[in-house]
């Protein structure tokens, strides 16, 4: 906690706020961003594989 | 229905086995993901100095190299398990270097944009076309290409099979972008961590830009993991497992 004497100074990184930030915020983006769109697809993945399923099941019904 | 003992390591490639294993994993490997970026961040801007010639612009470094070196090694490890989906009909082995492709691309870009970040205050310039960061962009190129690759031909397998050939070729590619600084003049630094000298860098600031190098990978294989069970549902979803799997989902809800 030495290095900053104030929170101002902390976000003005030495007045190299705009690459310092800029770098650390588009990766923290990328980086929330990924998984959850990979959880979406899981999801998608999911809900795809049981309405297949009740599709199956429904037809199987029909023919009985 | 007796099988060789040596090929039963073959049955954990049951994408049915990975799917439930990997699921046990992950929640352990994102709380890993979140404690070792919430240390090294601590460390980067609470502990380690300012930089005497940089100032505060050097810390893009604890993002920087990280995201460079798992761009480059998630390169490697597509290419590897493509060629094994390839070489040994492994299914399982196909999906994972699909599922490895978009997070090699992102941290690819994240290593060109903080380089660009990083390359403005201190080289006075966002870009240059020299050989460190031109072999980078290639390597993003090669990641999309993979992608499209495999996206575009509709037979899943040999689809597989087109992309593995890309990537092998490709590979070629890691050990330019590593040898470049030594290779070419370049703009860009030598390397900061040898296996051959001490690290040309602060102790605790080398100590920062290890623990976000495991966060990285950290999150690497829980992406990558998570990628690879919505892969194995979708390819997967007409067999049995899957649909006892999602009937058991739907009684729960």
């Amino acid at each position: 906690m030495h290095q900053w004497a104030s929170a101002s100074e902390f976000f003005a990184m030495g007045g190299y706020a705009l690459y310092v930030w800029g770098a650390y915020g588009v990766t923290a983006i990328a980086l929330v961003l990924e998984p959850v769109w990979t959880a979406r697809r899981h999801q998608r993945a999911l809900a795809a594989a049981a309405q297949r399923d009740t599709r199956l099941a429904g037809g199987l019904a029909r023919e009985r | 229905m007796t099988s060789p003992l040596p090929l039963r390591w073959f049955t954990f490639a049951a994408p049915s086995r990975f799917y439930a294993l990997s699921g046990a994993l992950l929640p352990w490997l994102w709380t890993v993901t979140v404690g070792l970026a919430v240390a090294g961040l601590y460390i980067g801007f609470f502990v380690a100095p300012s930089d005497a010639t940089q100032g505060q612009a050097y810390r893009v470094i604890f993002i920087h190299v990280p995201a460079a070196w798992v761009g480059m090694v998630l390169y490697l490890a597509m290419a590897f398990w493509a060629a094994v989906g390839w070489a040994f009909n492994a299914r399982l082995a196909s999906m994972v270097a699909r599922a490895i492709a978009p997070t090699g691309a992102l941290f690819t870009f994240v290593a060109l944009w903080t380089g660009a970040f990083w390359g403005r205050p201190t080289w006075g310039t966002w870009w240059v076309w020299d050989a460190r960061l031109t072999s980078t962009l290639v390597l993003l190129f090669l990641y999309l290409g993979f992608i499209a690759l495999v996206e575009a031909i509709d037979d899943t397998r040999r689809a597989d099979h087109a992309g593995a050939l890309l990537a092998l070729i490709g590979a070629v590619n890691v050990p330019i972008i590593y040898f470049s600084v030594r290779w070419w003049s370049t703009l860009h630094q030598g390397a900061t961590i040898s296996a051959t000298s001490a690290p040309k860098m602060a102790s605790i600031m080398l100590t920062a830009m290890l623990l976000m190098t495991f966060a990285f990978w950290a999150y690497a294989f829980a992406v990558v993991f998570a990628r690879t069970r919505a892969i194995v549902l979708e390819r997967e979803r007409d067999t049995e497992w899957v649909a006892a799997l999602s009937q058991g989902k739907k009684s729960t809800a």
